[in-house]
């Protein structure tokens, strides 16, 4: 195994570096060239020289931070020289529109970095892409084995029912504003559901975007131009942050729900005052996390952020080798 | 089994009580018997299946995942019985039929220590997440899960309509699946009769007294002593000692059990002689002495010679079989004056009037009150009735005013329950001399509570940012943050480094302003020390 040197790529708190091609990995602090895996705020920042992403997710990055300046597209496929005989190619993560994972190689070593993925269906993304490698850089936002994401169909199966139960209340979903909601809206119609779905209006830019780049969204309204009565027996979506705000007393009784992996666990359910805990991640849960490691089946894994102690003791009792990388600013509370 | 653990999923998720009590009533009307009675039962606490250990449960986790993922597990999830029934691998193959509610505790309770290992394993693979969840919480006792007795009692009247008076006091003669309450409750049948058995009554409570002043023509002043309240009733040839939460305590306290033998329902403090509350003369010790005999369950010769209990007497519910909760204070404590000649001394005193003249008076007196009482005063109405619970204007209980000391943020760990994901128990300690001298802090206490929810925000932010080091699920603090600790009294305890122990610490103010040298030093706070 090429294992030996590996010197050409370095964790550093603040993100990744390419050495030879000094260039970084959704860091955390402005740099000269940035590679953004996807739109997320915490890995797509603003204030780079030059930054390299694909079209969805530069697109994404323009809406957020006005960051047309050295933008840089790189389709899914595509292998672009980044200097200092490194190459880079761009693969679908499975996450997020846009959203990818970045192929490394140098020296006849190959390297990929996942960003967040994740490997079940997704109607508003393109899937997960296994590539062999000889270190793979994952992610572990919920590598603890308690994390089971159900099928989603059994998640939005729930959203309906507690909606037809209460035609005088309505279902207020808080999800993550880029990617969640949008997959929410999308498993709702994919399940039959066409009435309109109404928005809290810092989801509107995100979801029109969505549509913009080729994903149906089906009818979609403000919440701000709803009568008060039109929304009972509606679904209603915001950002989680305005399920206990104000703005949400605006509503019919709403029943509060909340699309998050982190639902799996009740106490956190109970945390953020959830009565209907919705178990949909748009990131890899442990059986995907473990699954994708022996599918690929590296030399090396290192593990950016997350729970990455469970994932180091999995590896370990797979004579796998392994590390925690340490990366900062990787924020995960509300997928 | 699917309908109560289906409940128990909603009662996590509902927060406001009203919710909680929607649900256990829309429960207990559309449940059969036995099945509602079991789930009332496991509601209340009432359930025990001394087979099934939460060690045994773990043991059984670990053979079949990592010893290490289950305790990362465990300390994320924040709830043992939760991590189990997320972590618990399916079965392979087809599952066989999930079991009632009435047939789960029937499997329960047949296990024995040597059968758990194999017959819990088989009961949890017929069940899905939340069933495994429920069964796990009813097989440990801790439901942990918002409901208390007090509530479920209250569904279990407003479901059939019945005063909640009349299910507290009726309940306690009753055992798991209250066949004869419910038949009562929801069939019309005669209520349960508990002449002949030495039956709880529910305690009355009293008000906190905050900013308002009474007539002590209207009012009577004793101490709050400082032991524990307890219910002491003779029925059938039995008697029984109640604590506070109507747990029966008699066999800690045989001495005092023993001393009564006429029916008669009394209300009363219990202690341990001494010479701390009350002077010399008929004393009481101070609670730490009281500690060292509570939550045993056998009594040696030498604790009951070296730790005597006695009760001093609040109030007479029933004496000679005539119930006197009609009446007003003043005649049921005439009642009781002239008991007290009739009853062993050595067991029993009467907790003597405060003679006030007015309420300024009486303020003074409990001002000066840390010597004597450490609680602080009880007033009650001269014409109260003795009702169960809390009523307003009845009896209001007026607590001295807590001692304070400034400590420095050492430790913290994570919360349970709904603050597993908070820093929210907090170890703070004192300098052991000239903090400018080289002196060190020594642990003095533990707290987790006094704060509100915006602070522990600030709190768990803080813990985070000023961490030094990891113990585990333990943070330690760079030591920079002050807290004003309210405590109500300091003891000597050998156990702990600095040699003292506080009662009831509590964070009263978080003090961002004060440098962390400025804080107390151990000999203040050993000044404190009153027994």
């Amino acid at each position: 195994m090429m294992t030996a040197s590996l010197s050409w790529i370095r964790a550093e708190p603040w993100g990744i570096h390419v050495v030879p091609a000094d260039c970084w990995i959704d860091p955390a602090r402005p740099v000269e060239r940035a590679l953004i895996t996807h739109g997320h705020a915490d890995h797509a920042r603003g204030g780079h020289g030059e930054t390299v992403a694909t079209p969805e997710t530069l697109a994404i990055m323009d809406l957020r931070y006005n960051t047309r300046d050295g933008a840089v597209a790189a389709h899914y496929g595509e292998t672009m020289a980044l200097g200092g005989g490194v190459s880079a190619t761009w693969l679908p993560a499975g996450h997020v529109l846009g959203s990818a994972q970045i192929l490394l190689e140098h020296v006849g070593e190959r390297v990929v970095v996942t960003g967040d993925f994740k490997r079940r269906p997704d109607p508003t993304c393109a899937p997960f892409a296994v590539t062999p490698c000889d270190v793979l850089i994952t992610e572990a936002t919920f590598g603890l084995p308690v994390f089971l994401h159900p099928p989603v169909e059994e998640e939005v199966g729930k959203l309906l029912i507690a909606r037809d139960a209460n035609p005088d209340r309505c279902v207020l979903v808080g999800a993550y504003a880029l990617g969640k909601a949008q997959r929410v809206i999308a498993e709702l119609r994919r399940a039959g559901y066409h009435d309109p779905i109404w928005l809290h209006g810092a989801l509107e830019r995100m979801c029109r975007l969505y549509e913009e780049l080729g994903v149906e969204l089906g009818e979609l309204r403000l919440v701000a131009d709803a009568r008060k009565d039109e929304l009972r027996g509606a679904v209603v979506l915001c950002p989680p942050s305005a399920l206990s705000d104000r703005w949400s007393r605006r509503l019919p009784d709403p029943l509060t729900a909340m699309a998050s992996g982190w639902m799996r666990v009740r106490q956190r359910a109970r945390q953020r005052g959830v009565e209907l805990p919705l178990i949909i991640s748009d990131h890899a849960d442990w059986q995907e996390l473990t699954q994708t490691i022996e599918d690929i089946d590296p030399a090396q894994t290192w593990v950016t952020h997350g729970r990455e102690e469970a994932l180091l003791r999995w590896c370990q009792l797979r004579q796998r080798q392994a590390r925690a990388l340490a990366l900062v600013g990787y924020e995960d509370e509300d997928d | 089994m699917r309908a109560f653990s289906a409940l128990i999923d909603r009662l996590v998720y509902t927060a406001s009580r009203n919710g909680k009590l929607e649900l256990i009533v829309d429960y207990l009307r559309t449940t059969p018997d036995p099945d509602r009675g079991w789930a009332v039962a496991a509601l209340t606490g009432a359930l025990d299946f001394p087979a099934v250990k939460s060690a045994s449960i773990r043991n059984l986790m670990t053979e079949r995942v990592d010893p290490v993922l289950y305790a990362l597990s465990r300390d994320y999830v924040g709830d043992s019985a939760e991590t189990v029934s997320l972590l618990w691998p399916e079965p392979v193959g087809p599952r066989e039929a999930e079991p009632g509610l009435d047939e789960t505790v029937r499997i329960l309770a047949a296990m024995t220590r040597a059968s758990v290992a194999p017959d819990l394993p088989r009961l949890l693979d017929r069940l899905d997440a939340n069933g495994r969840y429920a069964v796990i919480k009813l097989a440990t006792g801790a439901m942990r899960i918002g409901v208390s007795a007090r509530l479920a009692k209250v569904a279990f009247a407003q479901a059939f309509a019945v005063p909640v008076e009349d299910v507290e006091e009726y309940w306690h003669g009753q055992s798991p699946p209250y066949a004869a309450l419910f038949a009562w409750a929801a069939h019309g049948a005669p209520a349960p009769s508990g002449e002949l058995v030495p039956l709880f009554r529910p305690f009355m409570l009293a008000h906190p007294l905050e900013d308002i002043a009474v007539d002590l023509a209207d009012y009577a002043a004793e101490w709050k002593w400082d032991g524990i309240r307890v219910q002491l009733v003779h029925a059938g040839g039995e008697t029984r000692l109640y604590s506070r939460s109507g747990d029966n305590i008699s066999h800690t306290f045989p001495e005092i059990a023993a001393a009564l033998d006429f029916p008669a329902v009394l209300d009363g403090e219990l202690l341990v002689r001494g010479a701390h509350q009350g002077g010399e003369q008929g004393g009481a010790a101070s609670f730490n002495a009281l500690q060292q005999r509570l939550g045993r369950k056998a009594v040696s010769k030498a604790m009951l010679a070296d730790y005597p209990a006695f009760v001093r007497l609040y109030d007479a519910l029933i004496i000679g079989g005539e119930d006197l909760r009609a009446l007003p204070w003043s005649a049921r404590r005439e009642r009781l004056e002239a008991l007290i000649e009739e009853l062993d001394p050595q067991r029993f005193d009467l907790s003597g009037l405060i003679p006030a003249e007015d309420f300024a008076q009486l303020s003074e007196i409990r001002a000066g009150a840390r010597d004597e009482a450490i609680e602080g005063v009880m007033l009650k109405r001269r014409d109260s009735p003795y009702v169960a619970g809390r009523r307003t204007g009845l009896w209001y209980k007026w607590k001295r005013d807590p001692l304070l000391v400034d400590c420095v943020l050492m430790y913290a760990q994570r919360g349970s329950g709904k603050r597993s994901s908070f820093y929210s128990d907090y170890t703070f300690g004192c300098w052991d001399g000239d903090p400018d001298a080289g002196a060190e802090l020594l642990p003095v206490g533990k707290a987790y509570f006094g704060f509100t929810d915006e602070e522990l925000k600030f709190l768990d932010r803080h813990v985070r940012n000023h961490t030094v080091n990891r113990f585990g699920p333990v943070r330690e603090t760079d030591k920079s943050l002050v807290f004003e600790v309210a405590f109500d009294s300091v003891h000597e305890n050998k156990r702990h480094k600095s040699g003292l122990a506080m009662r009831f610490p509590r964070i009263n103010r978080i003090r961002e302003d004060k440098p962390a040298h400025e804080a107390d030093r151990i000999e203040s706070l050993r000044s404190l020390i009153r027994d």
